[in-house]
């Protein structure tokens, strides 16, 4: 069965058509690309996927429950986490407690047991912190775990935020552009770091990229947007070469 | 894994020290008034000292902690210190002084988070300056409630009146409890300096231990990023509307030890001025420093006093202190030095370490 479904997904923002008829299924451990030119709707995708716009028509469906149209707080505990295009971790707080913030809603304690320090509350926060250092440790951050967010190097806060989006143990993760702004190295370690979640945590991912190399490298299968509209839809290495992507990319 | 266990131990050690600086001041002060040492002036600043540290305490939590700016801190005090002053004067020699004194401290902490609940649900929808002139307006709207605000009790059980008490229809044996803008009078005066240490003992044990908790990081991280935090499956309403409410609660308790300090109660207090007072103290002890509140709100409630002595430039000193202090803390090329100084003491901490090891 799918992992997601999503059809005929439509939004406007005034007259502007932002998504028109948007379709997509996502297998269950697939790695998806989601690509087009710049201003094509992709973030907007994922901003209704999310549930940060509500869409005017279609429904979105996640492993066969229908989401639409729910709220953020409801679709993340429904199964889907996300990163964000420009970074937005929790700057102020250390490494550790970004993560542990992510793992809110599977650990849960009541604010009387916080102040009062009960001994559920020492249990709890133990397994929180073991928790959080494994998912950290995948991505090579468990000796910064007590810098605070805004202290790491750039590719570090994109994988500390990828690390904050499994916390939340979702079914999907959707990565927007999460290799914007690295250098080649990094993007490689970034394409093998990807590939390993969905091998180590058994996820669907679905990505919004630019980087080429990267969608070729390691998406199975990619939709292309442009204008809100699907382009075309297929298997990697035939997408890219299609006539019809490459003049939207590039012009006539 | 060790590291972490390090971390917390840090976290620990820091909150220990905040504790132990109040407690030895505690003890100096405490020596310093049974041997006489002290003027009778500075004395009678002892417990308005620890009202201040409180309610700085709790003004932290939401401007520091919460990330939003409120003024109306000085409404929820007001609120706690009449809640339990009338508690007080109602229940007058029913029961022991400590007992009457523990239920008007819970009181006025309850009726002050009710209404920081209540005013947290509409005002809580907006953010930064908006928010702050809101909750200004709050604080002024009840402080001009409680000016005009009648209570008095008879045998026939309370009666309320927003014109004056005559209007309040009392039996002959009536007595007026809350009497407009004369206030209450004839609280009786339970504060003292120990219990005053032992509620910013308290507040800081709620607030410290709700910071590193899970509500704590959750509330933080809405300051952080509300997107972000949204994203990660936080309830933005709930965890603001918490720290806005325990805050309001705990500004009520400074309202009660104020309260039951002075004989006489009225809303003159706890005006704008005071709400912006509480807010510099937070401003200069270092926004988030629940540590940095106290010894702000300390320094600078004493001082004026203890600068009697220089009469005609003893605003023009306290004006110097609250700039120095606002340099030290927050201008960029201060903290560099305080880093590099740091830095130096704890590299000269490792070498012994290392030597001490070989």
């Amino acid at each position: 069965m799918a992992m997601l479904e999503v059809s005929n997904l439509s939004i406007a923002f005034g007259g502007l058509q932002a998504v028109d008829n948007f379709n997509l299924k996502i297998n269950k451990g697939q790695l998806y690309g989601l690509i087009g030119p710049n201003g094509a709707g992709k973030t907007t995708v994922f901003n209704l996927l999310t549930g940060v716009y509500k869409p005017n028509e279609g429904i979105v469906k996640l492993d066969g429950k229908d989401i639409t149209g729910r709220s953020t707080i409801e679709i993340n505990k429904s199964g889907v986490a996300r990163t964000f295009q420009n970074i937005r971790l929790f700057k102020d707080m250390t490494v550790l407690d970004n993560v542990k913030a992510g793992l809110h809603n599977h650990y849960k304690y009541s604010t009387v047991t916080g102040i009062l320090r009960l001994p559920k509350y020492y249990k709890l926060e133990k397994e929180m912190d073991e928790r959080a250092m494994e998912i950290l440790k995948v991505f090579d951050l468990d000796k910064e775990v007590n810098y605070l967010a805004s202290n790491l190097p750039y590719g570090k806060q994109r994988k500390l935020e990828i690390a904050r989006a499994l916390a939340t143990e979702p079914k999907l993760l959707l990565l927007d552009e999460p290799a914007a702004g690295m250098n080649p190295n990094e993007t490689q370690e970034l394409m093998d770091t990807i590939r390993f979640v969905r091998d180590h945590f058994d996820m669907t991912i679905l990505l919004i990229e630019h980087d080429m190399k990267l969608v070729g490298g390691i998406c199975e299968e990619l939709t292309v947007l442009n204008f809100g509209q699907v382009l075309t839809q297929g298997k990697t290495a035939f997408v890219l070469n299609d006539p019809a992507v490459i003049t939207a990319y590039l012009g006539e | 894994m060790k590291k972490n266990l390090m971390k917390m131990n840090k976290i620990t050690k820091n909150n220990l020290i905040t504790y132990g600086i109040v407690v030895v001041a505690f003890i100096i002060m405490q020596i310093l008034v049974t041997s006489g040492n002290i003027s009778s002036l500075l004395q009678g600043l002892l417990v308005p000292l620890c009202v201040y540290a409180i309610a700085a305490i709790s003004l932290n939590l939401v401007v520091g902690i919460s990330g939003e700016l409120s003024l109306g801190h000085a409404g929820f005090m007001c609120v706690g210190a009449y809640a339990s002053a009338f508690f007080s004067k109602a229940v007058g020699e029913g029961m022991p002084g400590m007992v009457r004194f523990i239920l008007a401290i819970l009181v006025g902490a309850l009726v002050a988070g009710i209404f920081g609940i209540v005013i947290g649900i509409p005002v809580l929808r907006l953010r930064g300056d908006y928010l702050a002139i809101v909750t200004l307006a709050f604080g002024e709207i009840i402080k001009n409630l409680m000016n005009v605000l009648y209570i008095g009790m008879d045998s026939n059980g309370l009666h309320f009146s927003v014109s004056d008490a005559a209007s309040l229809n009392m039996e002959a044996d009536g007595t007026v409890i809350i009497n407009g803008a004369l206030g209450i009078t004839g609280t009786p005066k339970d504060s003292t300096f120990t219990i005053g240490v032992i509620l910013i003992l308290i507040t800081l044990f709620i607030v410290l231990n709700l910071i590193h908790s899970r509500s704590g990081r959750a509330i933080m991280s809405i300051r952080d990023n509300r997107i972000a935090a949204e994203s990660v499956g936080i309830n933005i309403t709930k965890y603001k509307l918490m720290a806005f409410s325990i805050s309001a609660a705990l500004a009520g308790v400074a309202g009660v030890l104020y309260a039951h300090n002075l004989s006489t109660l009225t809303v003159k207090k706890f005006d704008y001025n005071t709400s912006i007072l509480i807010l510099v103290f937070v401003v200069l002890g270092g926004i988030g420093s629940i540590r940095g509140s106290i010894i702000a709100a300390v320094i600078l409630t004493a001082l004026p006093e203890m600068l009697r002595g220089l009469s005609d430039y003893r605003m023009l000193i306290y004006a110097i202190v609250l700039i120095a202090m606002m340099l030290f803390n927050w201008a960029p090329s201060a903290i560099n030095w305080r880093e590099r100084v740091k830095a130096k003491f704890k590299g000269k901490k490792q070498k012994t370490d290392k030597k001490e090891a070989a």
